[in-house]
């Protein structure tokens, strides 16, 4: 069904899951700039970093309207399940909630969804849900039309046990290096860091992006 | 809950009912051409200044090759705080404005608060997702509220954009143009109004949908300022609005008078009571 709407599918965000000594379990997420309307460049400083509860964030990509309607149900039913059970909810719920709307209208949607956030269960988590509907937990995830340029460099670089620095600076090194290549990924790289402290957002401007081309 | 609200959540999920609707009007037309709606080709914009809102619209009304009202309002009134501008089928962003101005008054009379620019958005949003792009309203939503000045724009497929300054419509990348040369924070009343005069300007001046006469409308705390026309276009033709042609300027050729033969059927008197 061809999509006129706007489109997000430049998003490209990568979720690396660490544990260490140094630092509380956590997640740093990403996400890159503009909106597209085909052509047309809608908002080139989207935040696609949404809050879904306190400590559970997701990354969208695919159809704006789309992805925003489904976090704002989610958001909903989950604000709902944490009030009945009087405790914060888990990062797996929030994933199964995405799941389940993106599954059941796979026919009618177009949305890519990175689920992110720590719980005390099992700390700092990462859930893909792609288009289609499906849930798969993994420890470094990337998403939207500008990932197929990173999983090389993900795959070489992300090891288990970074730092949050290091994790940051690999999220915002990816994500310059898509934004380079992709024609639907530009504008500002935001980033947020979900632990049990509480989350920190940070933006990284056009110009402030690390440099990667010699030519 | 209900009550605030005259339209009436729907059940949960996303409903899809219409688009079916749709594709299964569309074979009733059997590969021919199906009617094309009213489109504003437009020119809209909006700028969020130190201490409001200053949005702005063209004047022109386009039915394929021709205009059809050169003096069409484009901005919309949703309550006394907010105002909206509205591009795409004319048709359906008057009826969406005026539905969610009617919402909007009637949660005011129920909670006697403001409505908040977010909650005309979230109502918007929902709206436009549930009907799936088929409602072809591209809207500029700005007011002020206890919160602050605010801009928002509000695609055909329900997808929200919070934004310091704006243009949709045909004429938008023109318009944008202006815009992202001239915009700073916390601009002075003047200045906005000058930025979003221009960048309606120069949309009108690139876009064969966009034309006539600037609206301009500046909301703040202290209350609207609906200037309309802001500007008028100068190029005005002078019609006399009166075609009064005197007897005889079109001469009889014949004459033929049929008497029509009216039979009287039942008379009944009433008498009128009369105190």
């Amino acid at each position: 069904m061809p999509n006129l709407g706007q489109q997000i599918s430049s998003k490209n965000d990568m979720i690396p899951d660490w544990t260490s000594q140094e630092v509380s379990t956590g997640v740093s997420t990403g996400a890159a700039g503009p909106w597209r309307t085909e052509a047309y460049i809608a908002n080139r400083v989207t935040d696609k970093l949404t809050p879904i509860h306190d400590r559970i964030f997701c990354c969208r990509s695919g159809s704006a309207a789309d992805t925003q309607a489904i976090a704002d149900v989610v958001t909903y039913q989950l604000g709902f399940h944490s009030i009945e059970l009087d405790e914060p909810p888990l990062v797996e719920t929030a994933a199964n909630l995405f799941r389940a709307s993106c599954y059941r209208y796979r026919e009618e949607l177009t949305a890519g969804i990175l689920v992110a956030g720590w719980d005390r269960r099992k700390g700092g988590q990462v859930y893909c849900v792609p288009i289609g509907g499906m849930l798969v937990r993994q420890p470094v995830s990337v998403g939207g039309s500008g990932s197929t340029y990173i999983y090389g460099f993900m795959d070489s670089n992300y090891k288990p046990g970074l730092t949050k620095e290091q994790c940051l600076e690999l999220t915002a090194a990816a994500l310059s290096l898509a934004m380079e290549r992709d024609g639907s990924s530009g504008g500002v790289v935001r980033l947020a860091t979900i632990s049990e402290d509480g989350v920190e957002r940070r933006v990284i401007l056009g110009n402030q992006l690390p440099k990667f081309s010699t030519h | 809950m209900a009550l605030s609200n005259v339209l009436e959540t729907p059940a949960a999920g996303f409903n899809f009912d219409n688009a079916a609707r749709n594709t299964a009007l569309e074979g009733l037309f059997d590969g021919g051409q199906t009617p094309k709606p009213l489109k504003t080709g437009t020119t809209i914009a909006g700028v969020v200044f130190k201490d409001g809102v200053v949005l702005g619209a063209d004047t022109r009304a386009t039915s394929s090759e021709v205009v059809a009202d050169k003096m069409c309002a484009k901005i919309h009134y949703i309550s006394p705080n907010m105002y909206c501008c509205g591009a795409g089928t004319a048709a359906d962003t008057e009826k969406t404005t005026e539905l969610l101005s009617s919402n909007l008054t009637i949660f005011s009379l129920n909670s006697g608060r403001n409505p908040r620019v977010i909650m005309a958005v979230n109502i918007l949003q929902d709206m436009l997702y549930r009907y799936h792009g088929q409602i072809g309203a591209s809207l500029i939503l700005g007011g002020v509220d206890c919160t602050g000045n605010h801009l928002y724009t509000v695609g055909p497929y329900g997808s929200v954009n919070k934004v310091p300054y704006l243009a949709m419509g045909s004429g938008d990348l023109a318009a944008l143009a202006i815009l992202e040369d001239g915009f700073k924070p916390n601009l002075e009343l003047e200045t906005a109004k000058e930025l979003v005069r221009s960048s309606i300007h120069a949309g009108i001046m690139s876009d064969l949908g966009s034309g006539n006469n600037i609206d301009i409308c500046v909301i703040t705390r202290e209350g609207v300022d609906y200037i309309r026309p802001y500007q008028e276009s100068q190029f005005k033709d002078n019609r006399k609005m009166k075609y009064k042609y005197h007897p005889g300027s079109t001469a009889v050729l014949t004459e033929k008078v049929v008497p029509l033969k009216l039979e009287v059927v039942q008379e009944a008197v009433q008498q009128m009571d009369t105190a």
